[in-house]
This record gives structure tokens, C-alpha cells and sequence, in this order.
């Protein structure tokens, strides 16, 4: 038995050792690497009706990826414009409300991070509470916000800003703010974390060495941050490009998520394999894609979990 | 390097909300100097700093810097540089970009920058460390960085927030020394802050002594030490026996003063107190324990003090004798070890001698906390 796994028991006594030890293999591997595991099988097989399930036909095939590119066989088109046309705008969005979000999201936690005074409690709670609703509810309190007879409209019609209202919803700002306003808290926490173990004679021995505060942030607080920035943006990006809710709730007619595509192959197509392939390319493009930016800041693995 | 500019502290005071920190500091501090604020964590000395560097703005009054008022300058404006008590060196950057981070700032290339943080690396004796980062350099070595890089920026007047309490003594001791060095190479005004009398002692050119956001005394060492203003600035700076009592008679510039417990003792007034002390007045009394000397049993009068002697401890260069006076007072006294026999005197009862020139004699007042 190697030395940690002794300590380990020694340290827990054998049977919570066991138990603690079951339980994170169980969750690890039953609900996590196994369930990803059957996906990635499914992703390799043909569609077939139950009976032939097991039959002369479930072999291993590409057909399912080349789908994504390539698109039904006999086509009217070379590829599959629409679904990969949706695919990279999902990436693309899912970067830009990662930026937009951090852009928003920085100035906050510095602020919080760096601010002294019982208020900054308040204020972190006032952060928190918005999210004791659902994600559901949330996402149709935007929706009220942004309609066409919604709380904006009225108000800038009302006032005579505009004179018809302004459709948010095709648009996509409608989706972008929900999409932005869901994971303000992934954004923000893990940054607040880190500044607010900033020593603060950082930042002044560098406005009294003569930095402007730009500079103060670029030079002194956003290295020292990056760490809990990294970790933040993965978690946006990441969640983001896999939403379904408020893409679902906030989209307009004409922007569907890739998520969506996925969703409608499992449940409205009942073509699971096709779904699975679809989940797996976007899974493992946006894993290369983090780590490509990790690669690019120079950002260690060890730095995301702070 | 820019020559060293004066600073003034003009009826300064700087409250927070109810709290007074600095009350009524007026101080004028040459350039060039090494001017050193002592006195206990909480008397006011960090604030007066901050005030000094732009951190923190004055409620009422003014600093001058050369002259000039400093009210609305920023810290990134002012002609100061601060090196913090724990140094704030930037844990990401190499120790050659701390250095000239305030060149940086002004676009310099980096050519020149690596050119004058060398020049900087050989006067604080650490060439060919630029690389390396500031985690990978010792305490000692880190501090010499942080006035580097405080130099770099060309200051007229250099701050240091005890600067040297994170060290252990023997670098302290050391850093005394060079700190003393940099600033008579550099010629600028130092102002130091720090709660060791030890530090200010050695390094200072003035010293002002605070206590509680008041400036009791502001000298040179050997008058704070011999001339205290105050019952807090002579049990403040050194070892002291303080003797209270009465003044029974004033006599020129010294005085009888009745004590409550050791009889009636002759001792000089301090200066600053000269023609202010008069019979009756609540007056202390200070001896240096180094001020006494073991007299012949049977002597007696105004500057003899009988005592029993407690216990003796022997320290190197002194013998530590722990007495107790009249009524049971404390008095300690050491003796200069000049390699002479010394017998024990611990049970015995002893006489005490002492100059009236050492002994000075301030009104009644708060004394330093042990």
C-alpha cells in the first residue's frame, strides 16, 4: 500500500477510511467516468431501433461525427453548414460573455477584495441571494425585463427615448445579460479570493514608487489575481457554451445554442448516439480550447483550483 | 542623487472620527538629515508617516516638503519614497524590476533599467542577483532590495516604517550600521519610524519622542538621553530608576526634591523644565542605573540612597545589581566590568552613589509602560 494511502487510514481509522474512500470512487467513477464513458460508446454507434441493438449492425462507426461536418448523406450541400455555423458561433459567444463577464466582474471583486468594512459582508450576501432563485425564474425575470412590452421598453417608449420598442430578444442582448448575469458569481468569487489576499502595501507601494492606477492594476493586482481569473473564466466559458436554460428562455428564433442541437437529437430526433457525438465534439473542443488560453497566459494547472 | 530637502510639520493634527492620532505636531526636520520618530506601537509615529508620504490627508495643519505644501498631492507625486515595515517587495517581479519599477513607470527601456538596477545591485552589495526573484533572497538581503528600489525612484526625502523589525538582532544590529551608511552616501532626508530606542539611538540625527499622538521631546540622542522633557521620555529611552516625590527646594538650576521613599535627594532639573519647577511641584526624579556607583557603608546625604540588595546577575560588560530601596522600591544598578573582583553583595544592605549631574529631575508625569 503506498504511503499516503497508510497515512490516509491511519489518520481515519479503517472503516471511515473505507467508507470515505467508497463513497469518492463511487462518485467518481459511477457518476462521472462511466456515465462520460457510455456517451463516448454511444457517440461511436449507428442509430438503431431497440431489436437491433446488439445485432449484426451495432458496429463502431465515424458516422456520427461526420455528420457535424459533412451533414446527411445525399445533402443538398458539401457540409453541414447550419449545425458547424452554430457550433463556432456558440464558441464564439462563449468567449465573449467570458470577457464581458470578467470586463464587468473584475472591478467587483477587486473591490470587495481590497475594500475594509462590515458593508462589504452586506454586499457579498446582496451578490448571493439573487441566486437562491432558480435558474428558470431568473432567466424569465429577464425575459420580463427585455420583451417587447417589457420593463425597458416601456420605460424608453414611455419617456420618449424610442419611439417603437426595441426587440432585445432577437437581438441577443437579452441572451447575452442572462447569459452574463448566470455566472457573475463563478466570476467573481474566485477572483475576490485571491485580491483580497493582496497585501495591501502592494498597491500603495506602487502608487507611492509613482503608478498611475492603471498601471497599479496591470502591473501589480491582475498578475497576483490570475490564478483566481483563470478560474473564473474557465468556469464561465465553460458553462456558457454548455447552458441550455437561458439560451432556451433568452434566445431569439434565430440563435440556437449548440446546446440546443444537442438537446434536440437526444429528445426530439431520439437519436442518442448522434446527441452523444455532438456533446463529445463540443466537450473536447472546449477542453483544448481552455487549455490553448492556459497555454497562452501561462497559467498553470495547480492555479485553477485556487 | 537629489540632494536631501527639509520637512515641516506645521500644527498638524489627524483625527479618526472621535480618535485623536497626531495632536497639535509641529517638527522641522533639515535635509539631510536622519530624523527618527520613537515611541510605543499606537502613539501616532505610522500615522505621521503616512502623512508625510500622501497616504492620508492632515485634518488640520500642514507638511512641507521643502517648503512647499503638500496638501492634495497624491503619493505617486510627492518627492518621498516609503519602505514598508514588511517591505511590500512584488513577489511576481525579478528582483532587478522591483528595483526600477518607478523607471518603468516614467517608460524607461529596459536597457536602462537593467543598467541602473545593476548600479543599484553593487551599492547595496548584491551583484548579479537581478534574476532571481525576491522569495529567493534572505531577509537581510530583500530589505536591501526595498531601499533600492525606494532610491531608485530619486526621492528628496526617504520614509521607513521600522524597516528593520522583521530581522533577527544580529542583522539588525547590522542594518543599523548600513542604513547609517546609504544615507550619509545619499545625502537625502531619512525619517524613520520606530518603537526601539536602540535603532534611534544609533542611526539618528534628531529623534522626536511621542507618546500617545503627542511630540514630548525632539533632540539629538545624547540630549534626549541626558535631558529628558518628560517622565515618558526618560522611562521611554533606556533603562531608568525613577524616584517620585516633591520639590522641597529649588536651588538654581537644581532642586531638593523630597522623595516618598528614598529621603531627600539633590538632582538637576532638566533643562527644558529650568525656572518652571517650583516648591511643593510633583517632580520624578531619574538615575541611570550606569549613573551609580557602589559608595563607602557609612556615607550619607542628598546623593546617597541606601538599598538591599535582591539578587545580581552578571551580563558581560556590566554586573546587573537589583535592589530594593526604602519601602520596598526597585532600583537597579550596573556596574562596568572592568575585569575587577566583584563580591556578592546579595542580602547585604548597600550605599548608593550618584553626580547630581545625573540625575535630572522632570515634573510627575505618565510613565512608559514596562
Amino acid at each position: 500500500m503506498p504511503q499516503f494511502l497508510k497515512d490516509f487510514f491511519n489518520r481515519n481509522g479503517t472503516g471511515m477510511g473505507v467508507a470515505i474512500l467508497g463513497l469518492v470512487m463511487f462518485w467518481t467513477i459511477g457518476l462521472i467516468i462511466l456515465p462520460q464513458l457510455s456517451m463516448l460508446d454511444f457517440s461511436f454507434r449507428p442509430n438503431l431501433p431497440p431489436p437491433e441493438i446488439g445485432g449484426p449492425k451495432d458496429v463502431y462507426t465515424l458516422e456520427n461525427y461526420k455528420y457535424l461536418i459533412y451533414g446527411p448523406e445525399g445533402g443538398s450541400q458539401d457540409y453541414n453548414t447550419v449545425d458547424l455555423r452554430v457550433f463556432f458561433r456558440t464558441l464564439v459567444a462563449a468567449v465573449f460573455v467570458t470577457v464581458f463577464n470578467l470586463i464587468i466582474c473584475y472591478p467587483i471583486a477587486y473591490y470587495l477584495g481590497q475594500a475594509e468594512g462590515s458593508h462589504i459582508r452586506i454586499f457579498a450576501i446582496m451578490l448571493i441571494i439573487p441566486y437562491w432563485i432558480n435558474e428558470i425564474l431568473r432567466a424569465f425575470a429577464l425575459r420580463i425585463i427585455f420583451g417587447e412590452t417589457g420593463v425597458l421598453n416601456t420605460l424608453f417608449t414611455g419617456l420618449g427615448i424610442w419611439d417603437t420598442p426595441f426587440d432585445f430578444i432577437r437581438n441577443d442582448i437579452a441572451l447575452y445579460a442572462g447569459l452574463g448575469y448566470a455566472y457573475i458569481l463563478l466570476m467573481i468569487f474566485p477572483m475576490y479570493n485571491v485580491i483580497e489576499s493582496l497585501d495591501k502595501n502592494q498597491i500603495e507601494a506602487a502608487r507611492d514608487l509613482g503608478a498611475p492606477w492603471w498601471r497599479i492594476h496591470w502591473r501589480v493586482v491582475i498578475p497576483y489575481a490570475k490564478p483566481g481569473i483563470s478560474s473564473g473564466c474557465t468556469m464561465v466559458f465553460m458553462l456558457s457554451a454548455g447552458a441550455l436554460a437561458a439560451p432556451q428562455i433568452l434566445g431569439g428564433p434565430s440563435s440556437l445554442w449548440f446546446t440546443q442541437l444537442i438537446y434536440q437529437q437526444f429528445n426530439d430526433n431520439n437519436d442518442w448516439p448522434q446527441g452523444a457525438a455532438y456533446a463529445i465534439v463540443l466537450l473536447v473542443t472546449c477542453i483544448l480550447f481552455v487549455l490553448a488560453m492556459m497555454r497562452l497566459f501561462k497559467v498553470n494547472m495547480g492555479d485553477i483550483g485556487k | 542623487m537629489s540632494a536631501g530637502v527639509g520637512v515641516d510639520l506645521e500644527n498638524l493634527w489627524i483625527r479618526f472620527g472621535d480618535f485623536v492620532a497626531v495632536r497639535d505636531a509641529n517638527v522641522n526636520i533639515n535635509g539631510g538629515d536622519f530624523f527618527s520618530f520613537l515611541g510605543p506601537s499606537g502613539c501616532g509615529k505610522t500615522t505621521i508617516l503616512r502623512a508625510v508620504s500622501g497616504f492620508l490627508e492632515p485634518s488640520e495643519g500642514n507638511v512641507l516638503i521643502g517648503g512647499k505644501n503638500m496638501r492634495g498631492i497624491g503619493p505617486n507625486k510627492r518627492p518621498t519614497a516609503l519602505i514598508f515595515q514588511n517591505l511590500a517587495l512584488f513577489p511576481l517581479m525579478k528582483v532587478w524590476e522591483n528595483i526600477t519599477f518607478s523607471m518603468e513607470i516614467k517608460g524607461a527601456s529596459s536597457a536602462e533599467r537593467r543598467k541602473r538596477a545593476d548600479e543599484l545591485l553593487d551599492m547595496i552589495a548584491l551583484p548579479g542577483q537581478g534574476d532571481k526573484l525576491p522569495s529567493e533572497l534572505s531577509g537581510g538581503q530583500r530589505q536591501r532590495v526595498a531601499i533600492a528600489r525606494a532610491l531608485c525612484a530619486e526621492p528628496h526625502v526617504l520614509l521607513l516604517d521600522e524597516p528593520l523589525s522583521a530581522l533577527d538582532l544580529k542583522l539588525r544590529q547590522h542594518m543599523r550600521t548600513e542604513l547609517r551608511e546609504i544615507q550619509q552616501r545619499v545625502g537625502i532626508t531619512f525619517i524613520y519610524i520606530t518603537h526601539d530606542q536602540g535603532e534611534a539611538l544609533t542611526m539618528s540625527d534628531n529623534i522626536a519622542v511621542m507618546r500617545a499622538g503627542v511630540i514630548d521631546q525632539i533632540a539629538d540622542g545624547k540630549t534626549i538621553y541626558n535631558d529628558p522633557n518628560t517622565a515618558f521620555a526618560a522611562s521611554f529611552v533606556g533603562e531608568n530608576n525613577v524616584f517620585r516625590g516633591k520639590i522641597k527646594q529649588v536651588m538654581g538650576t537644581e532642586a531638593l526634591i523630597s522623595t516618598n521613599r528614598s529621603g531627600d535627594l539633590v538632582a538637576r532639573i532638566s533643562t527644558a523644565n529650568q525656572g518652571k519647577m517650583k516648591e511643593g511641584d510633583s517632580a520624578m526624579m531619574f538615575i541611570r542605573p550606569e549613573a551609580f556607583a557602589i559608595a563607602p557603608k557609612a556615607a550619607s546625604g542628598d546623593h546617597f540612597v541606601t538599598a538591599r540588595v535582591n539578587h545580581e546577575e552578571f551580563e558581560g560588560n556590566v554586573f546587573n545589581i537589583f535592589t530594593e530601596g526604602e519601602g520596598g522600591k526597585e532600583i537597579k544598578v550596573s556596574i562596568p566590568n572592568h575585569g575587577q573582583s566583584f563580591e556578592d553583595h546579595t542580602g547585604q544592605n548597600i550605599t548608593l552613589e550618584y553626580k547630581t549631574d545625573n540625575a535630572v529631575i522632570v515634573p510627575a508625569g505618565e510613565l512608559a509602560a514596562e
